[in-house]
């Protein structure tokens, strides 16, 4: 991906106006300490805007969960081939929170050595997933972005679009390090947009990406669908961050069982088993 | 007090010796380059820190404290050179420390320590090791030293030590590594790239080293001042224009054609970025910068 800024692309003034208003520490020239950069996610969002609102038919359930300020955590599951999912979670804090915030993600290491993504990434605030990183954002007071199923989750072919795949651990210890709350959420039709049918891992190896995803069109070229993005209620975790295995992964297992009922909600919602004033989501 | 500084005849050395002298203080200078005309207050002894006649400066003077800023990268010196100047040199004003009776002393280092590279963290603490050596073994030798200089805490307590992580310098002396990459009217940088730059005033880093000094620091600090600035903003500002080639064309064309001669390892430098948090000198210090990234571009730009 190229950085919004070597596309001659129009900013929408209304969402410059609602960049600004994010509430971040930014300095005159609109960047803030970690070099995100107003101008960048202005023409990003401008962009985003069109995908969001109109190329895709967004539905997002239960964001009043998401506080309004301090830290927090969105732990969700993987949906489609690429990325697909986190952009829409960073549009969705953006457009359906007020005041807007910036979801910042936890970015697979190999998005750093590739020219271009690595600059827009840094720019928008998507860094490196280091736990220095994730904890020094938190403590920020910031609105970190995790998938805990990590490279494997988007790894997910059609059949298994909707199941969850094992879970990390380090998300657990981060929130009971930083004291952030965890807000579980689901993120359904993935699947639906990007249809994976194989992954091509040797010749993602020549590109220097983890696999190459293939749908029945050949690119991961998503399809105009309904997404789902379903925010639960926030869990706050209580415990010591340096508990063995067995007790963090206990944790682990609330939060993921939680996010898998709000997979299955979306899926009953969209397979109308279910009507929105039905969903669970506290 | 009788301060120390070796490196005095650098820009900032000798920015340092004024504010000694402003503040009452005695200062000794070491340095192979010539000071001719040095404010008074200040006396230069013209020698190599690794030979007897600075140690002699040790011996006859007994200053109570030192100020170690004789290092040298990669830009001014080849590498068996270098090596012996950064590492032989900080063993031995560290030694003479210990053997006459000096009681504090600052090693102003630097926060390449660090090293660059893709997965390495944006804001880097003191507790963290040097990362990138294997990828820049032009820095080895400041990274020992400085691991060397902090080693001097356990091994002759009796002397306060502190080393201080530097963040590159920029401003109107136009001295130091940022400034040498900036000298050119067209910057190298590498397309698809723009990493994070982290820099202080001259004129505040002077300041830093001098506050360590007085408030008698023991341990190793990060020392910056106001936040990092994209590489693509610093070529703008400093009225610079950015020459992005991609990186496999670069290589080659480095030391030619107006490009800086730069060691493959010093590519890292200009695709990642090396930022450190200070908020441990800030607190045990009181530091605060006086030149924001605004004015210090502005000075390194007006004056030349």
């Amino acid at each position: 991906m190229i950085p919004a800024s070597l596309i001659p692309l129009p900013t929408n003034a209304e969402i410059a106006r609602r960049v600004s208003r994010i509430e971040l520490p930014w300095n005159r020239h609109g960047v803030d300490p970690y070099g995100i950069d107003q101008a960048e996610l202005a023409r990003l969002f401008t962009l985003l805007g069109f995908f969001y609102h109109r190329y895709f038919d967004v539905k997002v359930y239960g964001a009043a969960n998401v506080p309004a300020r301090g830290r927090a955590m969105l732990v969700g599951n993987h949906s489609g081939g690429w990325a697909l999912d986190a952009i829409m979670v960073i549009a969705s804090a953006f457009f359906d929170l007020d005041p807007p915030r910036l979801a910042q993600g936890m970015a697979e290491k190999f998005i750093q050595r590739l020219p271009f993504l690595a600059w827009f990434t840094s720019r928008i605030g998507q860094f490196t997933g280091l736990p220095e990183n994730a904890v020094r954002l938190l403590e920020d007071d910031r609105l970190l972005m995790v998938f805990p199923e990590g490279a494997r989750g988007t790894a997910k072919l059609y059949k298994d679009r909707d199941s969850l795949v094992g879970f990390g651990t380090g998300f657990v210890r981060l929130a009971l390090q930083t004291g952030a709350p965890i807000v579980p959420f689901a993120f359904v039709g993935g699947g639906e947009a990007i249809p994976t049918v194989a992954n091509l891992y040797k010749l993602g190896r020549i590109f220097g990406v983890p696999y190459v995803p293939v749908t029945p069109w050949g690119a991961a070229i998503p399809l105009p669908v309904t997404l789902q993005i379903l925010y639960g209620a926030p869990i706050v975790l209580e415990g010591n961050p340096d508990d063995t295995d067995d007790v963090i992964l206990g944790h682990v297992e609330r939060v993921k069982r939680r996010i898998a009922s709000l997979i299955t909600q979306g899926r009953e919602l969209r397979d109308g088993k279910r009507k929105e004033t039905e969903l669970v989501l506290t | 007090m009788k301060v120390l500084v070796t490196g005095i005849a650098g820009a900032l050395g000798r920015e340092v010796a004024k504010r000694l002298v402003e503040r009452g203080n005695e200062v000794v200078g070491i340095d192979v380059r010539p000071w001719y005309h040095p404010p008074e207050g200040v006396r230069v002894v013209q020698a190599d820190i690794r030979k007897r006649p600075a140690e002699d400066v040790f011996r006859t003077m007994r200053p109570d404290a030192l100020v170690h800023m004789a290092t040298v990268t990669h830009l001014t010196h080849r590498s068996r050179d270098r090596f012996r100047i950064n590492l032989g040199g900080t063993q031995a004003v560290f030694d003479h420390c210990h053997a006459y009776g000096v009681q504090q002393a600052v090693f102003v280092g630097r926060h390449t320590y660090y090293g660059a590279g893709p997965d390495s963290a944006l804001y880097h603490t003191e507790a963290e090791p040097p990362m990138a050596v294997h990828t820049f073994p032009e820095l080895s030798d400041l990274v020992a030293a400085d691991l060397y200089a902090g080693s001097a805490l356990w091994r002759y307590p009796a002397v306060d030590t502190s080393v201080l992580r530097l963040c590159y310098t920029l401003g109107p002396l136009r001295q130091g590594t940022l400034a040498a990459f900036l000298r050119g009217p067209r910057v190298p940088t590498i397309l698809g790239f723009d990493p994070l730059f982290h820099f202080i005033h001259e004129f505040d880093a002077a300041d830093a080293i001098v506050l360590a000094l007085e408030r008698r620091l023991r341990g190793v600090f990060n020392v910056s001042g106001p936040p990092p600035v994209p590489l693509s903003v610093i070529v703008r500002e400093t009225g610079r224009s950015g020459f992005p080639l991609p990186e496999a064309l670069l290589r080659p064309l480095l030391g030619r054609f107006g490009l800086p001669k730069l060691p493959p390892g010093a590519l890292e430098h200009v695709k990642y970025p090396i930022v450190i948090d200070s908020s441990a000198f800030r607190r045990a210090t009181g530091f605060t910068f006086t030149h924001d990234e605004d004015a210090t571009m502005a000075d390194f730009r007006n004056a030349g």
